[in-house]
């Protein structure tokens, strides 16, 4: 069986997300067709060392929807959990909706991208 | 309360094989509840793999039509599976079939804790001790390989992003944070430059920050209990505090000012913390040296 690689946060806890991005991301990923998987809030499990977050970091191709590369890797990071080079990272504080659903649904890579390399900055 | 993370680990909108399909309106409302409501939640379409992400504790919600795929009422093994057929079910009674699941497993809801906590960025780290020797609250502490780190998240203080204005790297994050480079958006020179200043302004100030912020928050509350209109006194003591807040430019929420702990208290604390500090920079220095010589 193929593996979903979505994986996205829905930043309960706080309201530093759009709440119109939020919502029309997770609506375009419901209507979408394909599988994903979703976290209430990086944040809580990150600080919780959710031990979740290691097998969801381990999947090759992932693409997460969620806030600034950056903030993402290293909360991976600091729950045991840094993800791969391969990961893409689209930033629901600074996208649209439409642009990061058609990232993570569509197989092709763009320029906005956020690739980790192998120093892990984005 | 406990939190769904440690009990029911992901609850599953399952559309695979043998279940129908959710209408997409329906489909999006409970995703967006359930994990609004702070769980973890997938959706799974044909091909979709109903357990490898290593969960041992899963709902599942399908829309069967009064009659659970066989295999779902054997149940996978190793893993505590709950199945719904909820082809009946509003989206708030699934939810409760849910939330019944947590109870069964002696688990609740989410404990509403906003997670506000420092995170590093070690490709910028310096491993300087400063963060450990500001913070009071013994949020960071030192691995036993002598690398600085976040060891009690909880202890930090909601909203409190002070320790990340004194990083002269610019290496701490607060995901939560209203803006960059804290929030995690990328850093420039600009940044870099104006930290290092902020180390100087607290290194003028005689490097005790606190002492200073103690005595201006009494000098405040001084102010304040002088004054015989309550609302002017409220306001002259925002008006102190948000003073306070943008002399020391580290953006301290007000209840965090507000609280702080005697001078006594306070001095005592940040000895502490910078006496962890210093050993842990010797041990590190010891460390380098014994690897140069070796």
């Amino acid at each position: 069986m193929s593996s979903p690689q979505i994986l996205y946060c829905h930043c309960a806890y706080a309201r530093v997300v759009p709440e119109d991005v939020k919502q029309d991301v997770l609506a375009k990923l419901c209507a979408s067709g394909q599988s994903f998987d979703g976290v209430a809030d990086l944040c809580e499990m990150s600080a919780k060392k959710d031990p979740s977050l290691l097998p969801l970091a381990q999947q090759p191709g992932l693409k997460i929807a969620a806030c600034y590369p950056r903030a993402v890797k290293w909360l991976f990071a600091a729950a045991g959990a840094p993800l791969q080079n391969d990961v893409q990272v689209l930033n629901m504080r600074t996208q649209s909706a439409e642009e990061i659903a058609d990232e993570l649904l569509n197989e092709g890579v763009s320029s906005s991208d956020h690739h980790y390399e192998e120093n892990g900055q984005s | 309360m406990t939190s769904p993370a440690v009990g029911i680990q992901r609850v599953i909108v399952y559309e695979g094989p043998e279940a129908l399909p959710f209408e997409a309106a329906v489909r999006a409302d409970l995703l967006q509840t359930l994990l609004g409501r702070g769980y973890a939640a997938s959706l799974r379409r044909a091909g979709g793999r109903l357990v490898d992400l290593g969960h041992e504790s899963i709902v599942v919600l399908g829309r069967f039509a009064g009659s659970i795929p066989d295999w779902m009422q054997r149940g996978v093994e190793g893993v505590d599976l709950h199945v719904h057929d909820i082809a009946d079910r509003t989206i708030d009674e699934a939810v409760g079939l849910v939330e019944q699941s947590c109870q069964e497993t002696g688990r609740g809801t989410a404990n509403g804790w906003k997670p506000w906590f420092p995170v590093i960025d070690y490709d910028r780290c310096t491993n300087c001790m400063q963060c450990l020797s500001f913070c009071l609250f013994d949020v960071y502490g030192v691995t036993p390989g002598g690398k600085i780190t976040v060891q009690n998240e909880s202890n930090c203080k909601t909203d409190c992003p002070a320790c990340s204005r004194v990083c002269p790297d610019v290496a701490i994050l607060f995901p939560k944070y209203k803006a960059g480079p804290i929030n995690g958006d990328e850093v420039n020179s600009d940044d870099v430059r104006r930290e290092a200043m902020k180390v100087d302004i607290s290194a003028l100030l005689g490097g005790d920050i606190y002492a200073m912020l103690r005595d201006r928050s009494a000098k405040a509350k001084s102010r304040f209990s002088k004054e015989r209109d309550d609302e002017r006194a409220l306001k002259e003591r925002q008006r102190c505090l948000k003073k306070l807040k943008e002399d020391a430019d580290l953006d301290i929420p007000a209840d965090v000012l507000a609280s702080l702990p005697s001078l006594d208290q306070i001095q005592q604390k940040a000895a502490a913390a910078k006496a962890r500090a210093d050993a842990a920079i010797k041990q590190n220095q010891a460390n380098a040296a014994a690897q140069s010589d070796a």
